[in-house]
């Protein structure tokens, strides 16, 4: 048989591939002695981890070495975490590292890294599962330590900014065997007894063992678990836990917890004041323009309309009296001609103008007219009424033939009388 | 002192919300309008007067013989 040769690069691809098939490799933490340390100006990290009895060359990229929380020296026992991969350049394998701890924290180091993967794996990071914060809790229960400052810190500043809230305080021990079942135990409490509207659990600053029980599983759970909304305020601002990862709010240290669970009733307040101004701008704008539209509807249509509509009556009505009185005038000096008329007729017809001729009318004492003889025997005084003037007289003898007047006698005109 | 109350803060502050948005808005009739600003200046100084004679309780809670919680004062200037 003869023997198969390959290129350098065949080979170092092919023990690449077999280094990249070990699953244990991709994610593996090593143990081991800080040396050769060197940061490169492209920001990336190069070290070789040592122990007594071997090296291991180590690069750390720019990205995972400005999440370091510790200045890596020469001689430091350290835990590195990362992936064991060939570099085919050099023919070498070396760990492409993701984050180093300082030993000694090692250890929990590790063991917090592995509770995140497995925890954050079964969804208790996940962002839908967190509950919102209550906007105006009125009861806040506080798990915590009753010793220390991290309480005095949240109850001073809960009290200032909100004072309406109700602090419930559930003491605990926070460090120690026993802290993390304490812990527990009270947030279950409290949610079994809805002690409050929302919850802070943490504690002060110290170091990451002082810490640990925040990093515990069964407080992760509780916390998880919790229908309350959670805030974990555990330590200082660069600190960061389990129960930060899977609490509904993180503060960075428990008085910004207090910050986050209340509002301030200063700015609410103004919040109140402000509504005052919003709700009075709003209504004295609608009132001006309501007034507006009430004032263009009654000068450009309803009223003016009406007023209109009375000042046109008013007219018809002074034109029709002016009709009216019109028409009376006509008939009246209608009347009138027809009265002159009359009046001339009855002159021409009027007996003074007869007797202006000569003739005379007699009249009886109660003005009735003479016309026979009969009706005023002798004797009955009697007027007669001339053209001009009257006569008084008594009637000296009454005689039927008035051609004759003179001549007839009172024995004739009696016979006559009796014919 | 707000849980004897028929509203909670919170709800009192929901409604002064709500009722400055109607006003805003601008939709409500004018008696409505009347009536919202009467309710919404009434709760804007019921809500200033609480906060304004809040005086903040601390206790902390023990476990009673029965399990139900036990308020105990808390010195909290300690």
């Amino acid at each position: 048989m003869e023997q198969t040769i390959y290129d350098v690069s065949q080979v170092n691809e092919f023990v690449k591939s077999l280094l990249d098939g070990v699953p244990a490799l991709q994610d593996i933490y090593v143990r081991g002695e800080l040396s050769n340390y060197k940061i490169y100006p492209s920001g990336h990290h190069y070290f070789t981890l040592k122990d007594t009895g071997g090296a291991l060359r180590c690069v750390m990229f720019r990205g995972q070495a400005s999440r370091l929380r510790f200045r890596p020296e020469n001689g430091m026992k350290v835990i590195a975490q990362g992936r064991i991969t060939v570099f085919p350049r050099d023919g070498a394998y070396q760990l492409y590292c993701n984050s180093l701890s300082p030993e000694g924290v090692g250890d929990l180091a590790l063991a917090f890294e592995q509770l995140k993967q497995k925890l954050y794996a079964e969804g208790l990071f996940d962002p839908a599962h967190k509950k919102p914060l209550p906007a105006y809790p009125e009861r806040i229960a506080v798990v915590t330590s009753s010793a220390g400052a991290a309480v005095h810190d949240m109850i001073r500043i809960l009290g200032r900014r909100y004072p309406l809230a109700k602090v419930v305080l559930l003491p605990v021990r926070v460090q120690g065997a026993e802290a993390p079942p304490e812990i527990v135990g009270a947030i279950r409490y409290a949610n079994r007894w809805k002690v409050g509207d929302v919850l802070i659990t943490g504690r002060g600053g110290g170091s990451m063992e002082d810490l640990w029980a925040f990093n515990d599983e069964r407080v992760a759970r509780a916390i998880y678990e919790s229908e309350i909304p959670v805030i974990s305020a555990v330590g200082h601002e660069p600190d960061v836990t389990i129960a930060d990862f899977v609490a509904d709010a993180r503060a960075s240290t428990p008085s910004n917890a207090a910050e986050i669970a209340v509002p301030d009733q200063a700015e609410l307040l103004r919040w109140l004041h402000g509504a005052g101004e919003r709700m009075e701008q709003a209504e004295t704008k609608r009132l001006k323009a309501l007034r507006e539209r009430v004032e263009t509807l009654s000068s450009r249509r309803v009223m003016r309309d009406q007023l209109a509509y009375v000042q046109d009556k008013r007219m018809l009505l002074t034109h029709l009296q002016q009709r009216l009185g019109d028409l009376e005038n006509h008939t009246l000096s209608l009347r009138r001609q027809k009265f002159s008329a009359l009046a001339a007729s009855l002159d021409a017809m009027s007996p003074l103008k007869v007797l202006g001729r000569g003739y005379a009318m007699v009249q009886k004492e109660d003005g009735a007219l003479v016309r026979s003889w009969r009706d005023a025997p002798s004797g009955t005084p009697v007027t007669v009424v001339l053209g001009e003037g009257g006569l008084s007289c008594t009637v000296d003898r009454a005689f039927a033939d008035s051609g004759n007047k003179r001549r007839r006698t009172s024995h004739e005109r009696t016979e006559e009388k009796d014919l | 002192m707000s849980a004897q109350k028929k509203k909670t803060f919170e709800e009192q502050i929901a409604r002064l919300e709500e009722i400055v948005s109607l006003l805003e808005a601008g939709d409500a009739q004018l008696a409505d309008s009347l009536t919202l600003f009467e309710e919404g200046t009434k709760l804007i100084a019921s809500c200033s007067k609480e906060l304004d004679q809040a005086e903040q309780k601390v206790v902390k809670l023990m476990k009673g013989p029965d399990g139900a919680p036990v308020e105990l004062p808390f010195d909290s200037e300690g």
